[in-house]
C-alpha cells in the first residue's frame, strides 16, 4: 500500500513536470511566432541589462560638468555629445534607464492592487457599494490621464517620489473598471454559489475564487498601459513637476535641450529616442503577452 | 434497492414551517413558495419532486439562505435542530453552510472552480471550518475521502482540473466536497440529472453507502420518481410553489391522493405496454405573479369542484404519514378516522 502510494505521487509529480514543460514549450513557441513580440521583448531585456549595468556601461559621471565641453556634437570622446551644462549625454541617457524603471516599475506596483481592489469590491458587492466606488472612479476617468497626474504632481510638489503617486492615482481607475467587469462575469458561476453555499466568507470568495480570474486580463492592461507610464513620467519631467534637475531623467533630459533644438539636434533628441524606443518595446511586448495568454492561441 | 423501510428515529432535524418566497421582478411579485411546510427525521431521506419551477431549489437554497435578490424570504420559520436559520446573524448561517448542512448542485462540471485542482478544492471545504487545520493535512483528508468515494488514484486525480474529468468523477468530487465535513444534512439538487444514466445508478448507490455511514439526512430533489422511489424514505411533491402531497415514499407512489401526484404518476412511460401513447397532465403550470387565494392545481384538474377555484384547500391527513392538501379528501380524511391539519394557514 505504502509503495503504491510512492509510486502513485511519483508518477502524478512526473506527469506534473510534462505538462509544465510543455506549457512553456507552447509558450516559447506563441513567442518565436510572434516577430513584433521578440524585438519587443529583446528592447526590454537590453532596457533592464542597461539599467542594471549603468555604472559599467557610462563612460563618464553623469553628473560631472566640464563646462568647456559643453554642446559638444556626438563624437568617439561622448558618443551622444553634452549638454548645455558639459555632462556626457550618453552616461545620462543610461543612467536615466534606471530613473524611468524606477517610475514605471512602481507606478505598476501602486496602481495595479489599488484598482484591484476596488474593482473587485465594486463587482462582487454591487449596489451602493459599487455605485460610490465606480462614481469615484468615474471623476478620475473624467479628465485624460496626463492632465490628472499633472494636477496631482503640481499638488504634491515635484520630485520623484510626488511624479510616482500622481501616476499611480491617475492610473488605477482603468484597473478598477477592468477589475470589476471580470468580477461580474466571474461572479455568477455555479461554483461561486457552490463555495458560497459550503459558507466561505466573502472575504475568502474574493481573494480565493474571484482576483484570481481577474490576473490576467489585469496584467495584460497592464504591459499594454508600461508605454503610456513611462510617457506621462516623462511629460511630468518635461514640464518640470517630475524628476528634478540633475537628475538624469529622460524627460527632462529632453526639455533641457529644448532652447537647442535647431542648432545642438542631439541635446533633446537622442533621449527623446530612448523614451521612443522604450515605450515601443513595452507596446510590443504588450501586445503579445495579451496573445500567449489568450487560451484560444494555444489551441491552434 | 427497492423501496425502503420506515426510518429507524422519529426525532426532527429540520422542520420547515409556512415557508414564503417571493421574487421581485419586473413584471411583479413572482410568488415562488407560498406556505411550505415539511420536516425532516434524522437520518431519514425525503425526496422533494415537481416539475421544472415548482420551486424544490428555491426550497433547498431557502434552507440554507441563500436566496438572492431579488428574491426574498418573506415569511415562515426554518427550524435546524433548535436554531431557527432565518434569524440566525451571518457567521452563524456561514457555520451551518457546508458544516452542518450541504448542498450538492445539478451541474458537478459547473460547481467546480476551473482553475483550482480538485483536491484542492475538496481540501478548501475542510479549512472554511476549521481555521486550526493546515494546508497539507487538509490535502490528506480531501485525499482519503476520494479514495473513499471509489475514485482511482487518488492522489493523482486529486491534482486534476476539473476540466480533465469526466461528469461521473466530477460529481464524485462534488459529493466529497459536500461529505468531508460530516454534515448533518445533505441537500442533493437533482445530483444526476446532469449525468449518463449508466452513472446515475452508481453515484446514487455511492451517495446511498456514504449517507449511511457518516448517518446524514438527505433531502434529495428530484423529478425523477424512479429514484425517489429507490432513494428517499418519504417525498413530498410540489406543485406551483405548494406542497401538496406528503407521505412515506411506498404509500405515495403505491396509493397517491392527489389528483396531481396521479397525473405524475401516470406519465411514467409503460414498460410493459410500449405501444401506449405518453400521458401528459393538460393545460400549463399557471403563472405565480398572482398570490394564491385557490387551488393552484384546479384548473388542470380533472376532479375539479366549484370551491376549488375559491379556495385553498387545506391539507388532509390521511393516515399518520400521508397527507394531501385537496378538496376531494374533505369528507373522507374524517370518515377514515383521519385528523385534518391545515398546515397552510396556520
Amino acid at each position: 500500500m505504502n509503495t503504491e502510494t510512492q509510486i502513485d505521487k511519483r508518477l502524478a509529480r512526473n506527469q506534473r513536470w510534462k505538462a509544465r514543460q510543455r506549457y512553456f514549450k507552447d509558450s516559447y513557441t506563441l513567442w518565436r511566432r510572434n516577430h513584433l513580440m521578440v524585438v519587443g521583448t529583446t528592447i526590454i531585456i537590453l532596457l533592464l541589462l542597461i539599467a542594471l549595468s549603468a555604472p559599467l556601461l557610462a563612460t563618464h559621471n553623469p553628473l560631472d560638468q566640464i563646462l568647456s565641453d559643453r554642446l559638444l556634437p556626438p563624437t568617439w570622446e561622448h558618443f551622444f555629445g553634452t549638454d548645455s551644462l558639459g555632462r556626457d549625454i550618453f552616461s545620462r541617457v543610461v543612467h536615466g534607464a534606471r530613473v524611468t524603471l524606477t517610475i514605471a516599475l512602481l507606478v505598476a506596483l501602486i496602481s495595479t492592487p489599488v484598482g484591484l481592489i476596488i474593482g473587485v469590491l465594486a463587482g462582487y458587492f454591487g449596489g451602493a457599494v459599487d455605485e460610490i466606488l465606480m462614481r469615484l472612479s468615474d471623476v478620475f476617468l473624467a479628465f485624460p490621464k496626463l492632465i490628472l497626474a499633472i494636477a496631482f504632481a503640481a499638488a504634491l510638489g515635484p520630485g520623484v517620489e510626488n511624479a510616482i503617486i500622481a501616476i499611480a492615482v491617475a492610473n488605477w481607475p482603468s484597473y478598477a473598471r477592468l477589475a470589476r467587469a471580470e468580477t461580474l462575469a466571474v461572479r455568477d458561476n455555479d461554483y461561486i454559489q457552490v463555495i458560497r453555499s459550503m459558507g466561505a466568507s466573502n472575504l475568502r470568495i474574493m481573494v480565493g475564487h474571484i482576483t484570481p480570474m481577474c490576473l490576467s486580463s489585469i496584467i495584460v492592461r497592464l504591459s499594454l498601459d508600461m508605454g503610456t507610464i513611462i510617457l506621462t513620467a516623462a511629460g511630468l519631467g518635461f514640464l518640470g513637476l517630475g524628476a528634478q534637475p540633475p537628475t538624469p531623467e529622460w524627460g527632462l533630459m529632453v526639455s533641457d535641450g529644448r532652447l537647442y533644438l535647431v542648432d545642438q539636434w542631439w541635446v533633446s533628441t537622442l533621449p527623446g529616442f530612448a523614451i521612443l524606443i522604450v515605450v515601443m518595446g513595452f507596446n510590443l511586448m504588450g501586445d503579445g503577452i495579451r496573445d500567449i495568454l489568450d487560451p484560444h492561441q494555444r489551441q491552434s | 434497492m427497492l423501496l425502503k423501510d420506515t426510518p429507524v428515529t422519529t426525532d426532527k432535524l429540520l422542520s420547515v414551517q409556512d415557508l414564503r418566497v417571493h421574487f421581485h421582478t419586473l413584471r411583479g411579485i413572482v410568488h415562488a413558495l407560498e406556505g411550505v411546510s415539511f420536516h425532516l427525521n434524522r437520518q431519514e431521506t425525503l425526496g422533494l419532486a415537481g416539475e421544472t419551477g415548482c420551486g424544490k431549489s428555491v426550497t433547498a437554497r431557502s434552507v440554507l439562505r441563500l436566496i438572492d435578490p431579488p428574491g426574498r424570504i418573506v415569511s415562515g420559520r426554518i427550524i435546524f435542530e433548535d436554531r431557527d436559520i432565518l434569524t440566525l446573524d451571518d457567521t452563524a448561517v456561514r457555520a451551518i453552510r457546508g458544516g452542518e448542512i450541504s448542498m450538492i448542485m445539478q451541474e458537478p462540471k459547473m460547481s467546480l472552480n476551473p482553475v483550482i485542482r480538485v483536491g484542492d478544492q475538496v481540501a478548501e471545504a475542510l479549512l472554511i471550518h476549521d481555521t486550526s487545520l493546515n494546508r497539507s493535512s487538509a490535502r490528506t483528508q480531501a485525499e482519503e475521502m476520494l479514495t473513499q468515494m471509489g475514485i482511482p488514484e487518488a492522489h493523482r486525480t486529486s491534482r486534476r482540473y476539473p476540466h480533465e474529468l469526466s461528469g461521473g468523477m466530477a460529481q464524485r468530487i462534488m459529493i466529497a466536497m459536500m461529505l468531508v465535513t460530516r454534515p448533518k444534512l445533505l441537500i442533493a439538487d437533482e445530483p444526476t440529472s446532469a449525468l449518463d444514466v449508466t452513472i446515475q445508478a452508481q453515484i446514487l448507490a455511492l451517495m446511498d453507502k456514504l449517507v449511511q455511514d457518516i448517518r446524514t439526512s438527505v433531502l434529495m430533489i428530484t423529478h425523477d420518481l424512479g429514484v425517489m422511489a429507490e432513494t428517499c424514505d418519504r417525498v413530498a411533491v410540489m406543485y406551483a410553489g405548494n406542497i401538496v402531497e406528503m407521505g412515506a415514499v411506498r404509500s405515495v407512489l403505491k396509493d397517491p391522493q392527489h389528483p396531481y401526484t396521479q397525473g405524475l404518476l401516470k406519465t411514467v412511460p409503460d414498460k410493459a405496454n410500449p405501444d401506449h401513447p405518453l400521458y401528459a397532465i393538460k393545460g400549463n403550470v399557471p403563472s405565480l405573479l398572482q398570490p394564491q387565494n385557490h387551488c393552484r392545481f384546479s384548473d388542470r384538474c380533472e376532479y375539479a369542484m366549484a370551491r376549488c377555484s375559491r379556495e385553498i384547500p387545506p391539507v388532509y391527513q390521511m393516515t399518520d404519514d400521508h397527507e394531501a392538501a385537496c378538496f376531494l379528501h374533505d369528507g373522507q380524511s374524517i370518515s377514515s378516522g383521519g385528523k385534518q391539519v391545515d398546515l397552510m394557514n396556520p
